[in-house]
């Protein structure tokens, strides 16, 4: 077995709001070609963790190394190569499609800006809202304006928060399908939150169970249901979720 | 938090500011339609007070000389609240933070496009001032530049103040930002000697850069010396200010990572 480089490092994550810990010693790593998926009920802390690998969170206690670049120490630096989309962060709708993906590229300092923005367009079949105000688009277009944002910079870590929440089935396979082949074609690394437990079967290498801020249950989404004498990933999550690692 | 800058996420934040400008005539048409309205309208009433004034004070270089300069200083202000209101308007705060842009090239980046958008302002103000009413800058000499220079730094330290306000209380919190020039007007003296004023009101003056620009103006139109003392204590007073708001800024926004208040900006109950 071939050691894989670490692209996300997390270790003791711990960040509460008053006495509600959202994050309770969360330690687990990305590597690179892998993607990661971060499981749990709603408020389990998916969102708190991810919050905090993109910097805009700060956490009480612990460390995140992207690349072996501490956030907390040099944010700029460690932010470098993550990208990130949400389904809850749409880009701003005031401008265009172009617009938006050069402003984002020249923050991430895109070499050959122009040339990655057409070839994204292409790839998630965007040409034709160009220049249209994203604000106008649907929601699954919006969504897939996101994700070329999120490929701009060809990040090692990529964070996907519910990519495909608001895509209908076709096009979120398409899109799956899209960054599987992103991950297999070069060394980055995904993780990957999402309550649609067949795309986790699907894309996952790994899935992390989280629960109350606390990682419960880590493997292959394709075998840890069998593990746990369930039918399907569906079934233990719902059981995780509800009677906690104990039922399980 | 590095100061090291970096041109291009700078060039971004400045990118996003024209792009709505040039897509947007109500952004564009109040960069000089109310500076526009407000020369015309002092234009006026200077003309009507030189015409009943027997003083033989000429009203145009002490009035509408005044408003010009005040209107340079709040333009500058709101120039630099309203490019960081775009993104309280558009909920952009996790994206744009998100990225590697430091906070320092977020406000070197409000700070030009301010620079740039008030240009234009500006420009048509003088045409206006200039052609219409005969308001010549060569009353100033060249003490228009540290005029200009205070007046500039005063309003990017109060605009970066400004942001540190909205960043910390909410979106709509932006309501008690756009009346402050107008709360400061009367301290500084834009229109009337700061001895007009009660004894407690020129104290406050004092620590008001502004304030030595529109004493010196006066006293440059009278013929008398001005004090270049006081005109470089209302430069380090605005440097001053400068780095006190980049600081309030700084540790609003290190509160508001600490508390998630960026991740979920747009919740009003924040506040």
């Amino acid at each position: 077995m071939t050691m894989k480089t670490k692209v996300l490092s997390i270790k003791g994550l711990y960040k509460s709001y008053g006495r509600l810990a959202a994050v309770d010693g969360v330690s687990f790593d990305v590597a690179g070609n892998e993607i990661v998926g971060l499981l749990g009920p709603n408020g389990a802390g998916k969102t708190t963790i991810i919050n905090m690998v993109l910097g805009v969170l700060e956490p009480d206690r612990g460390t995140i190394l992207i690349e072996g670049t501490d956030i907390q120490k040099n944010r700029s630096e460690a932010l470098q190569p993550v990208n990130f989309a949400a389904v809850y962060t749409p880009l701003p709708g005031n401008l265009t499609v172009f617009q938006n993906l050069r402003i984002f590229g020249l923050l991430y300092g895109v070499a050959g800006l122009t040339d990655r923005i057409n070839e994204l367009l292409t790839l998630f079949d965007l040409n034709k809202y160009r220049d249209l105000k994203c604000g106008v688009l649907s929601s699954g277009e919006q969504t897939r304006v996101g994700l070329a944002k999120a490929l701009l910079n060809s990040p090692r870590l990529l964070l996907l928060d519910e990519p495909t929440a608001s895509l209908d089935p076709s096009t979120a396979r398409d899109i799956r399908t899209k960054i599987r082949e992103f991950v297999s074609q070069g060394t980055s690394g995904v993780l990957w939150t999402s309550h649609n437990m067949y795309e986790v079967e699907e894309v996952c290498d790994r899935v992390l169970f989280l629960s109350r801020g606390r990682i419960l249950l880590e493997g292959d989404p394709r075998v840890l249901p069998g593990e746990h004498g369930k039918q399907s990933l569906e079934e233990l999550f719902i059981s995780v979720a509800r009677e906690g690692l104990e039922a399980a | 938090m590095g100061l090291k800058l970096r041109p291009n996420r700078i060039a971004a934040i400045m990118l996003r500011h024209y792009y709505l400008i040039r897509g947007s005539f109500s952004r564009f048409f109040p960069l000089f339609s109310w500076a526009a309205i407000d020369i015309v309208l002092w234009g006026f009433i200077t003309r009507y007070l030189n015409s009943v004034s027997s003083s033989g004070l000429n009203f145009v270089p002490v009035l509408l000389g005044a408003v010009l300069l005040w209107d340079f200083f709040t333009r500058i202000m709101h120039g630099v609240t309203t490019a960081f209101f775009e993104d309280v308007w558009a909920r952009n705060f996790l994206n744009i933070f998100a990225t590697p842009l430091s906070i320092w090239e977020y406000l070197s980046g409000l700070v030009l496009s301010s620079m740039a958008t008030s240009i234009i302002g500006i420009i048509v103000m003088v045409f206006l001032a200039t052609v219409a009413y005969g308001l010549s800058f060569a009353a100033y000499g060249v003490m228009l530049t540290p005029f200009l220079l205070v007046l500039f730094m005063s309003g990017i330290a109060l605009g970066i103040f400004a942001c540190g306000v909205v960043l910390r209380l909410g979106p709509a919190s932006e309501w008690f930002i756009w009346p402050i020039p107008a709360f400061i007007s009367p301290f500084v003296g834009v229109f009337y000697p700061v001895s007009t004023l009660p004894l407690w009101m020129q104290y406050v003056a004092r620590f008001l850069p502004p304030t030595y620009v529109f004493e010196s103006m006066r006293a440059v139109i009278a013929g008398a010396e001005v004090s270049a003392g006081e005109l470089l204590q209302a430069l380090f007073l605005a440097a001053l200010y400068i780095l006190l708001a980049c600081r309030f800024f700084a540790r609003i926004y290190r509160h508001a990572v600490r508390t998630g208040l960026i991740a979920r900006y747009s919740a009003e109950n924040l506040s």
